[in-house]
């Protein structure tokens, strides 16, 4: 189990300054998610992370600086799940999941036999072995998405990051891959950071929230304590009603206005 | 797609199969007749070079094309993307204009060297700026198309006021490997066989850069420099084949195509397929040309694109009807 850590963490685009000073600690096996509205800084933290974009401040893991370590140190400690991840046509599933061997392996070597053994144990784990020979191509989105978090698996990281994960899922799907996340990540003792637009979703599975509005941290918590019906008017511009089950899962409805 | 996967391990040899038909072919087909009236002679010294040298150019412009393909993301990039066969053009050009009529005492042929170096410099050029924009596979691309632009004008320019070598400028420029000799193979093939070992090791590479440049550098990879070594060796061994054999267009195009419509697309599979289907494909496409001009020869060039593009075009009509 590893935790992440942000110290002043800065993100610009050009001009545009996308993250202000972004600090927090994620504990070892802690799911943190992001919330806010669209560009309030969510992905741009993420990426910065997984080291796609630049960024000033700094990122640590298990608090050891994690832009001092090269590429190949950085994914086996990382892996990343993009919100629209590029799949090529006609590359198998096994193909793809077999991609998040690459740390592992060095630049004149080639899969191993455990490399190939770990991914098809991903793949039997995931109930992904049906998909193995078939083309990623000829999948619906929610076996697609399957197969991207298979191949993070397969990456053996300590953290994971989900940008928008259910984004292009139907209700059920979505619900399917929040659960296998959920599981990993007991399973394997995995910390995870998303970002995500459905706030009860967000509410349901993270341990703690972080509300961005336009790069700064406004609010952070668990989902009682965040999703209030106040902070969300402020911040989204919305109407909503937020219910408490019994439970303790907090619900977010919007409102209609007025007719 | 299980028949698809069953069948991959046949595919090497199965092209091995094609390529020593070709050779054969290759040395026995001529204007002297078949090779029971030829002379040994003839077929070791005029045929069998000429077939070497079309196996070693096809090989390489297939190899550096399908290479090109991977680290662009692009299926319809060739070798000559980011200006080698321009660059190769005005080298050859600027020996034509100023240096031919007295090179015969010169103690290496200045053709092949300038085409060499002119293809070199061009890609240089277009990577030095492409970088000073960002180095991203699109600027690279835009960089060539301008590189490819200037040294294409300024070749025009140098044949309009020198019109008389016009015509020997253009039959270089179409390719040939007719008057192919022993030595011409020696000359190119130390640096195909390096440039072929080095893309060949990076395979594993190409393949994880189908993800896109974003992704691939997620899971370790570094983009950049992979594109970087991968560009110099395909660069290196397309330029050392220009050099000796003329442009020769669409084999870096087509074969990778034909190879992915019956292997599928995994640069493991590609890479090394493309070398020995681009050389079989080269050698047969050396053939007609000897004998379908009486007295001369059709270019090669011109016989890859007569002959290939029907083909190629049936190929991808029959997989569609297929699929």
């Amino acid at each position: 189990m590893s935790s992440l850590g942000f110290e002043c963490l800065n993100v610009r685009y050009g001009t545009q300054e996308a993250l202000y000073a972004f600090t927090d600690q994620v504990k070892p096996g802690e799911w943190l998610c992001l919330i806010g509205p669209n560009g309030a800084g969510k992905s741009s933290a993420l990426r910065a992370v997984a080291g796609i974009v630049p960024h000033r401040g700094n990122i640590t893991v298990d608090g050891a600086p994690l832009f001092e370590r090269s590429p190949r140190r950085r994914a086996a400690l990382v892996a990343y799940v993009p919100q629209s991840p590029l799949m090529p046509d006609d590359m198998t599933g096994g193909e793809y999941v077999l991609l998040g061997r690459n740390p592992y392996i060095g630049y004149f070597g080639s899969e191993t036999k455990h490399d190939r053994a770990l991914v098809a144990d991903v793949l039997d784990r995931l109930d992904l072995r049906a998909f193995a020979d078939r083309r990623l191509g000829t999948l619906s989105g929610g076996e697609r998405q399957r197969l991207v978090i298979a191949r993070a698996v397969a990456q053996e990281a300590p953290i994971l990051l989900l940008d928008e994960p259910t984004s292009a899922l139907d209700i059920g799907h979505q619900q399917q891959a929040l659960e296998l996340v959920d599981r990993l990540r007991r399973e394997h003792g995995l910390t995870v950071v998303s970002a995500m637009h459905d706030l009860t979703l967000a509410g349901l599975y993270a341990d703690r929230l972080a509300l961005l509005h336009q790069g700064h941290v406004v609010a952070s918590g668990d989902a009682a304590h965040v999703l209030r019906p106040e902070t969300l008017s402020e911040f989204y511009g919305v109407s909503v009603s937020v219910h408490h089950e019994p439970d303790g899962t907090v619900v977010v409805v919007p409102r209609r206005s007025s007719v | 797609m299980s028949t698809h996967r069953l069948s991959r391990k046949w595919w090497l040899p199965a092209s091995l199969v094609v390529l020593v038909a070709a050779v054969a072919l290759g040395a026995m087909i001529g204007p002297a007749g078949g090779i029971s009236s030829a002379n040994w002679r003839i077929v070791w010294n005029i045929r069998l070079p000429r077939v070497a040298l079309a196996g070693v150019v096809g090989a390489m412009l297939s190899l550096a094309g399908a290479s090109y393909q991977g680290v662009f993301r692009n299926p319809l990039v060739d070798p000559y993307l980011l200006g080698a066969a321009a660059g190769a053009g005005l080298g050859a050009s600027l020996v034509f204009v100023y240096a031919r009529s007295g090179t015969s005492g010169w103690p290496v042929d200045p053709l092949p060297l300038a085409a060499f170096l002119g293809a070199l410099a061009a890609v240089f050029v277009t990577y030095t700026v492409g970088a000073s924009f960002g180095g991203s596979s699109l600027s690279l691309v835009l960089a060539g198309v301008a590189v490819a632009a200037l040294a294409t004008a300024v070749q025009q320019f140098l044949l309009l006021r020198h019109s008389d070598v016009i015509k020997e400028v253009y039959s270089w420029i179409s390719g040939r490997v007719n008057t192919a000799t022993w030595s011409d193979v020696r000359l190119v093939l130390p640096y195909v066989v390096i440039s072929g070992a080095v893309l060949l090791v990076h395979r594993r590479h190409l393949d994880v850069l189908r993800v896109g440049d974003e992704e691939a550098s997620t899971l370790g990879s570094e983009v950049r420099r992979i594109r970087l070594v991968v560009v110099i060796a395909a660069t290196l061994g397309t330029a050392a084949v220009v050099s000796v054999s003329g442009l020769i267009g669409f084999v870096g195009i087509m074969v990778p195509h034909l190879v992915r419509l019956v292997a599928g697309s995994s640069y493991r599979l590609v890479l090394p397929l493309s070398i020995v289907v681009g050389a079989a494909f080269l050698i047969l496409a050396d053939i007609p040309g000897r004998v379908l001009q009486h007295g001369g020869e059709t270019p090669i060039g011109v016989v890859t694109a007569l002959v290939g593009a029907p083909m190629f075009i049936f190929v991808l009509r029959s997989r569609r009807a297929v699929a």
